[in-house]
C-alpha cells in the first residue's frame, strides 16, 4: 500500500486536470481541493455532483473544468446517484474507474444525509468526498449543520449566532463501519493526495472529509485560504486523522496546538466572540481532541 | 407458455425479459412483490443485474438516474406515497432524456391511510415528462413493459406503467410469457449515444440559461409528441412477433355509437362488460379506453368522438378542485372540434372503492338520457 501511494504521489505534481476559467470565487477552498482530489485520482475517475457551490464552479451548460465525466445530480442524491453509477459500470463492464461523489457539507451533513447512510451501509463502491465550507455558501452564508459553534451566518445572525456545535460526521460514517474514513486538507496536499489514492485502492464506501475555508462566508481575505485551513489543522479545531472499518483510528498528522483564537480571529465570521466564547470554544476542541486521542490509542 | 400470475408479478417478468441491468426499489404496498420476484431472480442468477436495496424511494430513482447516465437499462417500481417521494428526480429523469421504465402500482394518497386504488398518485405527476401508460390487464403489465424500453430508449424519455392496485396488483390471471429469444430480437441491447464514459467525458445537467433551457424543453416536447408514433410502430412490430396488438386508445364496440364510455385502467374491462349489456339492450354505446396519457392521443380521441353525441368520461382520480383529470384533457381536445358532443365527466370509485357494472350502466343511462350538461362533476356511488 505504502509503496503505491508513493508511485502514485511521486507523479501527482505532474498532471492537472482542472482548468483555468472555472467559476470559483477567488482563493476559493472547494476549488483547490478539487483540483488535488482529481490530480490523486486520474483521468479515470466519474464525478457525481449534486446542487453545491461545485454546481457553479464546474461552468454553465457546454462547459466544463475538470476532464473527466461529470453527472450533475439533485442536491440529497450525490451518494444514491453515484451508487447507480458504479452498479451499472459493475454490469457492463468495461474500463474501471472511481465513482467520486463529490458534495458540499449542506449535501453530506444535511439534505444528503440519508442517501449517503444508507450507502454506507450497503458498503457501495464509491468514493464520496465532502468539501466543508461550512454553511449553504452557494445560497449565500445560510448556516447547516456543518456551521460551527457561534459562527455567523445570513440565518444565524448576531446577536444569535449558532447556538451548537458542529456535527461530527466522522463519528457518524465510522459509526456505519465503512472501510475507509478520513479527514483532510487543502493546506496539507501530500497528506490529502495520499488519503485519496489510499481510498481508490480499498473497495467499498470511503468517505473524505475535506475543510475548505471560503473567504465570502468566513469573511476572511481571500489570500488567507491555505493558512486558514492550516491553523484549522494546527489549532485541533480540524484534526487530521483516518478511520479504518470504522473502528482504527490514527492521527495522520500531529498539531501543534495553537490556541484557537489565531484561527478564530482571521475570520470576521467570528468577529463579534468574546473573551469567554473563545474560551468556550477552546475546551469544546480541547475534550474533541482528547475524544480522538484516546481512539486513536485503542 | 401461459401461466397463471398476478400483476406485480407480470411486471417483474416483463423487467426479466428485458433484462434489466439495474434495478433501485424501495418496497411498499401494494408493489412490494414487484421487487421481491426482481430480487429472487437476481438472487438465483436468472437475471444478470444488479439490485441496490435503497433505503428510499427518492434515492430509488436517483440511483437508477445515475445507472441509466451511465448507459444500464435501469427498472424501478413503486406506488403512491413513494411516487410522491420521487417527484424531484421524476422532472430529474425526464430533463436528463434519461430511458427509465417505472411501474406505478396507482394507489390512493394519504391521508387517511389508503392502500387502495385511486389514479390521482400517477396523474399528479402528469407534468414530469414522464410518458404514461394504463394498463388494464395483467398480459397488457407484461407486454408494456417490453414495448416501452424500446420505445423509451426511441425517444430518449422515462416511461411510467400505470396498474391498478389490487385489481390489478394482486390478480392472478393468465399471461403469456413470451420467449426470451423473441423478446431479445425485439429488443436489442441499449446503446446511449451519449453516456458517462472515461474515455468519451462529458458532462450531463450542467447550469443551463436562459439562452439553452427553453429549447431543451421544446425538444422534449418534440420527443412527446414523436413518441406518439414511435408506440404505435413498436407495438405493430411487437404484434408481428407476438400477436397482441395494443395502441394509444383502445376502442371497443364504438361502430355507430352515441354515446361513447371513456376510462382507463381496471375500469376500462369492466365499462366493456357494461357496454356489451347497453348494446344488448338497443342502446348504441361504445367505450374508448385511454392506454397512454402521455403523450395524450390527441388525434385518436378527437376520431373517437366524431361520431359521438355524448360522451362520458369515468375517472378513478380527482384534481381537487376541478375534477376527473381525463375528463379535463378529454374537454381540452375536443374544446375546437366543429361538432362537439356533450361531455359528461364522472368519479368513481377513489381510494379503491367498487365500480361495478352496475355503477357504470347507472351512470351510462343517465347520460343517455340527458340532453345538456347540468351538472360538471358526478360522482358515483357516492353515500349520501
Amino acid at each position: 500500500m505504502k509503496e503505491l501511494i508513493e508511485k502514485d504521489l511521486s507523479i501527482l505534481r505532474q498532471e492537472e486536470y482542472m482548468s483555468p476559467g472555472h467559476l470559483a470565487c477567488q482563493g476559493c477552498g472547494a476549488a483547490l481541493a478539487m483540483r488535488h482530489v482529481l490530480k490523486a485520482l486520474g483521468p479515470e475517475t466519474i464525478v457525481v455532483l449534486p446542487a453545491c457551490c461545485w454546481t457553479v464552479i464546474n461552468g454553465p451548460f457546454a462547459y466544463s473544468s475538470v476532464g473527466v465525466p461529470v453527472l450533475h445530480t439533485a442536491f440529497e442524491t450525490a451518494a444514491s446517484a453515484a451508487a447507480g453509477v458504479r452498479a451499472a459500470l459493475e454490469v457492463l463492464g468495461g474500463p474501471e474507474a472511481t465513482v467520486l461523489a463529490w458534495a458540499g457539507d449542506g449535501g453530506t451533513f444535511d439534505i444528503g444525509l440519508q442517501a449517503l447512510s444508507g450507502v454506507a451501509e450497503r458498503d457501495e463502491d464509491i468514493l464520496y468526498v465532502c468539501y466543508d465550507n461550512e454553511a449553504y455558501m452557494n445560497t449565500g452564508i445560510q448556516r447547516s449543520s456543518a456551521t460551527p459553534l457561534l459562527a455567523w451566518t445570513t440565518t444565524t445572525p448576531l446577536p444569535r449566532p449558532k447556538p451548537r456545535p458542529k456535527k461530527d460526521m466522522m463519528a457518524i460514517m465510522a459509526a456505519h463501519r465503512i472501510p475507509y474514513a478520513a479527514t483532510a486538507s487543502v493546506a496539507f496536499p501530500e497528506d490529502l493526495a495520499a488519503k485519496v489514492i489510499k481510498a481508490k485502492i480499498y473497495r467499498g464506501t470511503k468517505f473524505i472529509h475535506i475543510l475548505t475555508p471560503c473567504p465570502p462566508g468566513w469573511k476572511s481575505p481571500s489570500e488567507q485560504t491555505v493558512r486558514l485551513a492550516r491553523l484549522a489543522v494546527e489549532t485541533k479545531v480540524f484534526p487530521l486523522y483516518e478511520v479504518e472499518e470504522g473502528v482504527r483510528h490514527r492521527i495522520s498528522y500531529m498539531p501543534k496546538g495553537i490556541p484557537v483564537r489565531e484561527y478564530l480571529r482571521l475570520q470576521d465570521r467570528f468577529s463579534h466572540l468574546q473573551e469567554e466564547e473563545i474560551g468556550r470554544i477552546q475546551k469544546l476542541v480541547d475534550q474533541a481532541w482528547e475524544r480522538l486521542v484516546k481512539k486513536a490509542l485503542w | 407458455m401461459k401461466q397463471i400470475i398476478e400483476g406485480n408479478h407480470a411486471a417483474s417478468y416483463g423487467a426479466k425479459l428485458c433484462r434489466v441491468q439495474v434495478i433501485a426499489a424501495y418496497p411498499i404496498t401494494p408493489q412490494t412483490q414487484v421487487v421481491e420476484k426482481l430480487a429472487e431472480f437476481c438472487g438465483e442468477g436468472s437475471l444478470k443485474a444488479r439490485f441496490i436495496e435503497v433505503e428510499s424511494e427518492h434515492s430509488a430513482l436517483a440511483s437508477c438516474i445515475g445507472a441509466s447516465a451511465a448507459g444500464a437499462r435501469a427498472f424501478t417500481a413503486t406506488s403512491a406515497q413513494g411516487l410522491a417521494l420521487m417527484h424531484e428526480l421524476l422532472h430529474w429523469a425526464a430533463g436528463a432524456r434519461l430511458p427509465i421504465v417505472m411501474v406505478n402500482v396507482n394507489r390512493a394518497m394519504a391521508p387517511p391511510w389508503s392502500i387502495w386504488a385511486d389514479q390521482t398518485d400517477s396523474l399528479s405527476q402528469r407534468d414530469t415528462g414522464w410518458l404514461q401508460f394504463y394498463c388494464s390487464s395483467n398480459q397488457e403489465v407484461l407486454d408494456s413493459v417490453i414495448q416501452a424500453y424500446r420505445v423509451s430508449e426511441t425517444v430518449s424519455l422515462p416511461i411510467m406503467l400505470c396498474l391498478d392496485a389490487f385489481f390489478l396488483s394482486h390478480t392472478s390471471e393468465p399471461v403469456d410469457l413470451p420467449e426470451q429469444d423473441l423478446v431479445d430480437a425485439f429488443l436489442p441491447r441499449y446503446k446511449p449515444q451519449y453516456k458517462l464514459d472515461i474515455r468519451d467525458p462529458h458532462t450531463f445537467g450542467g447550469l443551463a440559461g436562459p439562452d439553452h433551457y427553453y429549447e431543451m424543453r421544446y425538444e422534449i416536447q418534440r420527443a412527446m409528441e414523436e413518441a406518439k408514433g414511435v408506440i404505435l410502430k413498436t407495438g405493430a412490430e411487437f404484434h408481428r412477433l407476438f400477436g397482441r396488438s395494443y395502441g394509444l386508445v383502445e376502442e371497443y364496440r364504438t361502430e355507430g355509437a352515441g354515446l361513447l364510455l371513456i376510462a382507463s385502467g381496471a375500469i376500462a374491462g369492466t365499462a366493456r362488460i357494461v357496454v356489451d349489456a347497453l348494446r344488448d339492450a338497443g342502446e348504441k354505446v361504445g367505450l374508448l379506453r385511454i392506454r397512454v396519457f402521455r403523450p395524450f392521443p390527441v388525434e385518436e380521441v378527437k376520431r373517437a368522438c366524431q361520431g359521438a353525441a355524448k360522451v362520458l368520461v369515468v375517472d378513478r382520480n380527482l384534481s381537487m378542485g376541478y375534477g376527473g383529470i381525463f375528463h379535463q384533457e378529454v374537454k381540452g381536445t375536443l374544446c375546437h372540434e366543429p361538432h362537439r358532443p356533450l361531455i359528461f365527466g364522472a368519479i368513481a370509485g377513489l381510494g379503491g372503492r367498487d365500480v361495478t357494472p352496475r355503477v357504470l350502466e347507472e351512470a351510462a343511462r343517465r347520460a343517455l338520457s340527458l340532453d345538456r350538461v347540468e351538472e360538471e362533476i358526478w360522482w358515483l356511488g357516492l353515500k349520501k
